[in-house]
């Protein structure tokens, strides 16, 4: 069914471009604390990313819409299923948004470095939680013959065939993402900031670089072991290849840019790796949208959980223009708000 | 559990008693601030253009001070919405695969063509006023109407769906598919409810308004630009408040009447099937008696209201078997009473504004702006009980017709759950709207602050800057 194997590509395109968005501004949150010491400095953290952050995390939400629409099912088992970790993420998104919005409506400095302390841990914890929830979807839930399942928030940490929502290997996954994405806005603040804050995100870049390295090599071989049909399907299908080739590209214009100073070419590099990993996760566990660790009978796949193709191709006539229009008002928003965030800040306190 | 609860056991509450109260408690809450902000982006538009026209700068810093309020509220009401889109997943999961197929559409529409463009231009708006000419700010203004209210009908629609669904199929596995896309979406019972809606946000934000300016007026502080909001307040609130009686709240009854007829009986409080039906005002309910206690009601006016005439014949409560009525007749009763009762009072209100806006006298009369300066929570309820008597009105049904509410949950998700995240969001909501209530609070002691001495960024500085501020830098 080709319709169904298209939605499933786009929403895992929108999926991919939400956390290659939204993640630089997880990671601004994860190492704000590091990188800006200063009120000035914090300020031009939030600066650089508080007119696109919202619209960053409406990838998300048009995601799930659009998850409802062409794999209810899915949408229906995964979410009651890992009712739990959703929640939190649900409270951390929370928090994380008002720590952006609120913090700046008042100049008390215990004000500020509460939010501060809010915004830094909900980023955190939430990048763990979008890995640990990429893990989960690699490795499988226990999904049984009624097409749901009961995913507690752990069980003996070891991915069986009642795994929890935190194993070894999904908390793995987590901490990878938690340094992918502070990398990723390691680079985003090298490109927009300057002075102090850009220094200090260079330096952290470094040794992020060498982390993200050592976790993504960990993590490849556990993917090996917790689910070697990933692999196989990647390399059964050519077509895929370009994806990992994005990945690899990415993980050369990282260091490349930085060392020529080139900081758009490092933040496309990493926003590359992101891309490229996201994507060949999702081309090697096609057809399958969540897999079962009861038995792969209980896969919920394109052609189990889509709806008719008659109705999916409907869904044609309204995403294709929404998804154009949505491209240019990200055109429109970020040219609006070009250029380093620097002379924003100072623009009032000069005078 | 519906007849454990119409046995009249209460106390007890399980998982479907949970995930209501939790969809509820978090619907109510999140509502708060989407029906502020749709209504302050028509008054800002409102404000702009009339800081175009006249070319008086006031009224730009009028809409800058009700943007900032409208970025506190729009904040708040991002970060509450993402649990309501969530929910119907985790909370509601046979529901979502029962009828994903078709509200999937809309709710992926939303994101798709109302919220990308809703905070996009929320970022321009609020933080490219220098960067940006006058007439394109006011462009960004209208986006950001424009999107907020594109947002509100994707919304409802899907509502409406449960309300009263059309455009659906049933598939061979008893799932709903669309069967008309353009009949789902443009659902009668959606214009309407729509209209009604979105009239109330502006009632809502003109008596916000209303109640700033109010306020300003008798505390003689930043009057010219109280008298601003107290104008357009005034005018804009008397307006919507007569569109929401009519034609919205009129058209809306009649529908009820005829695809909810067991929801009229529990809102009228009609508990008897009768011809020249009359329309209780005020009065209590007893159920298990079947009478309205203490009634002022005028005769026959229901029957004509439901069927344009007074001898027409209005089905009762007691027409209906008990698995088919709302399972909580008195809240549904109290919830719609309450709202018209309110409706009625904001028409005498802003009317008599109005009038002392002409005689010139109501920004002295220390009574009326008193009344405007403690009446801005009063819209909120109105529009609270409103959901309420619609969607507790739609009891037992979920997908009116179709779907149980009982048969909507997540399977594999206890009561218990349910509960610990209930009071979880209790708690941080409860933070969020203290901390949310001194931040509008501290806007409004700023009040309205002049172009010059705004940063362009709100991240850039401790705005917005308090009158000591500005004052030490030498204006």
């Amino acid at each position: 069914m080709i319709e169904a194997k298209l939605w499933f590509a786009l929403i895992a395109i929108m999926l991919a471009v939400y956390v290659a968005l939204d993640g630089f501004d997880f990671g601004a949150g994860i190492l704000h604390l590091f990188v800006a010491k200063t009120d000035e400095e914090r300020r031009s953290v939030l600066t650089a990313i508080g007119p696109v952050w919202v619209v960053n995390e409406v990838w998300l939400l048009a995601g799930g819409g659009t998850m409802v629409f062409a794999f209810p099912r899915v949408f229906a088992s995964g979410f009651s299923g890992f009712y739990m970790p959703l929640m939190l993420a649900l409270w951390l998104l929370i928090l994380r948004g008002i720590s952006i919005e609120f913090r700046s409506h008042e100049a008390h400095p215990l004000w500020r470095s509460i939010w501060d302390s809010v915004f830094f841990l909900s980023s955190s914890l939430m990048a763990v939680i979008l890995g640990a929830a990429l893990g989960n979807v690699i490795r499988g839930v226990p999904i049984d013959s009624s097409g749901y399942f009961s995913g507690p928030m752990f069980t003996n940490f070891l991915p069986g065939r009642h795994p929890g929502a935190l194993d070894w290997y999904t908390v793995m996954v987590g901490l990878f993402a938690l340094a992918a994405l502070a990398l990723h806005g390691a680079f985003y603040l090298i490109l927009k900031t300057e002075g102090a804050v850009q220094q200090r995100s260079r330096s952290i870049a470094t040794k992020l670089g060498w982390v993200v390295l050592l976790l993504g090599i960990l993590v490849t071989i556990a993917t090996n072991y917790v689910k070697p049909a990933l692999y196989t399907n990647l390399i059964d299908r050519p077509w895929t290849w370009i994806l990992v080739l994005i990945m690899a590209a990415g993980m050369f214009m990282m260091p490349a840019g930085y060392r020529i100073k080139n900081d758009l070419l490092s933040f496309l590099g990493s926003t590359s790796l992101l891309v490229g990993m996201l994507g060949a996760t999702a081309a090697g566990l096609f057809p399958v949208l969540l897999n079962s660790t009861i038995s792969p009978d209980y896969n919920l796949t394109v052609t189990n959980a889509a709806i008719g193709a008659r109705y999916l191709t409907v869904g044609f006539i309204w995403w294709i223009p929404g998804a154009v229009i949505a491209g240019f008002y990200f055109f429109y928003l970020f040219r609006v708000f070009r250029g380093k965030v620097s002379s924003d800040v100072k623009s009032l306190t000069s005078t | 559990m519906y007849q454990r609860r119409v046995e009249g056991k209460l106390g007890i509450m399980n998982a479907i008693d949970w995930n209501r109260f939790q969809f509820g408690f978090t619907i109510v809450f999140h509502y708060l601030f989407p029906q502020l902000t749709m209504g302050l982006a028509f008054i800002i538009v409102v404000l702009k253009i009339l800081a175009l026209r006249t070319k008086d700068s006031r009224y730009n810093d009028a809409a800058r001070f009700w943007g900032r309020i409208f970025g506190i509220n729009f904040a708040v009401g991002v970060v509450t919405g993402i649990p309501m889109e969530f929910q119907f997943g985790t909370n509601w999961a046979r529901f979502s695969s029962f009828s994903g197929g078709v509200i999937g559409t809309t709710l992926a529409m939303e994101g798709m063509f109302a919220f990308f463009a809703e905070s996009a231009f929320f970022g321009i708006f609020l933080y490219g006023e220098k960067r940006l000419s006058q007439k394109l700010h006011l462009v960004s203004a209208v986006m950001l109407l424009l999107s907020s209210w594109l947002s509100g009908y994707f919304i409802i629609a899907t509502d409406a769906f449960m309300q009263h669904p059309v455009g659906y199929t049933v598939g061979k596995d008893g799932l709903l598919y669309l069967q008309s896309f353009w009949t789902f979406v443009l659902n009668p019972w959606a214009f309407w409810q729509y209209a009604h809606n979105m009239t109330a946000t502006v009632v809502t934000s003109s008596f916000v308004v209303m109640a700033v300016g109010a306020f300003y007026l008798l505390d003689k502080k930043h009057v010219e630009y109280a008298r601003i909001f107290m104008k357009v307040g005034v005018v804009l609130g008397l307006i919507f408040s007569l569109i929401q009686v009519f034609p919205t709240g009129y058209v809306q009854a009649k529908m009820v009447a005829v695809y909810q007829p067991a929801a009229l009986a529990a809102l009228e409080g009609q508990f008897h099937t009768s011809s020249n039906a009359d329309m209780t005002l005020m009065g209590q309910p007893d159920v298990s008696n079947g009478t309205v206690e203490n009634p002022i009601s005028l005769p026959g006016a229901l029957s004509f209201l439901a069927y344009g005439s007074t001898g027409a014949n209005v089905k009762g409560l007691d027409a209906f078997p008990k698995d088919q009525q709302p399972d909580n007749v008195d809240m549904v009763y109290y919830a719609y009473h309450i709202m018209v009762d309110l409706g009625i009072i904001f028409i005498l209100l802003t009317l008599a504004g109005v009038l002392m806006l002409k005689s010139g006298k109501l920004f002295s009369s220390k009574i009326m702006l008193s009344a405007f300066m403690l009446a801005f929570p009063f819209p909120y309820i109105a529009t609270i009980m409103g959901w309420m008597s619609a969607e507790m009105g739609r009891q037992p049904w979920l997908v009116y017709g179709l779907l149980r509410t009982v048969n909507g949950t997540s399977p594999t998700v206890s009561g218990g759950y349910v509960a610990f995240t209930t009071l979880g969001f209790m708690g941080l909501y409860m933070v969020i709207g203290l901390i949310f209530l001194y931040l509008v609070m501290r806007e409004v002691g700023v009040g309205p602050v002049p172009l010059e001495n705004v940063s362009t960024s709100l991240y850039g500085d401790g705005s917005p800057l308090t009158p000591d501020d500005t004052s030490s830098e030498g204006k």
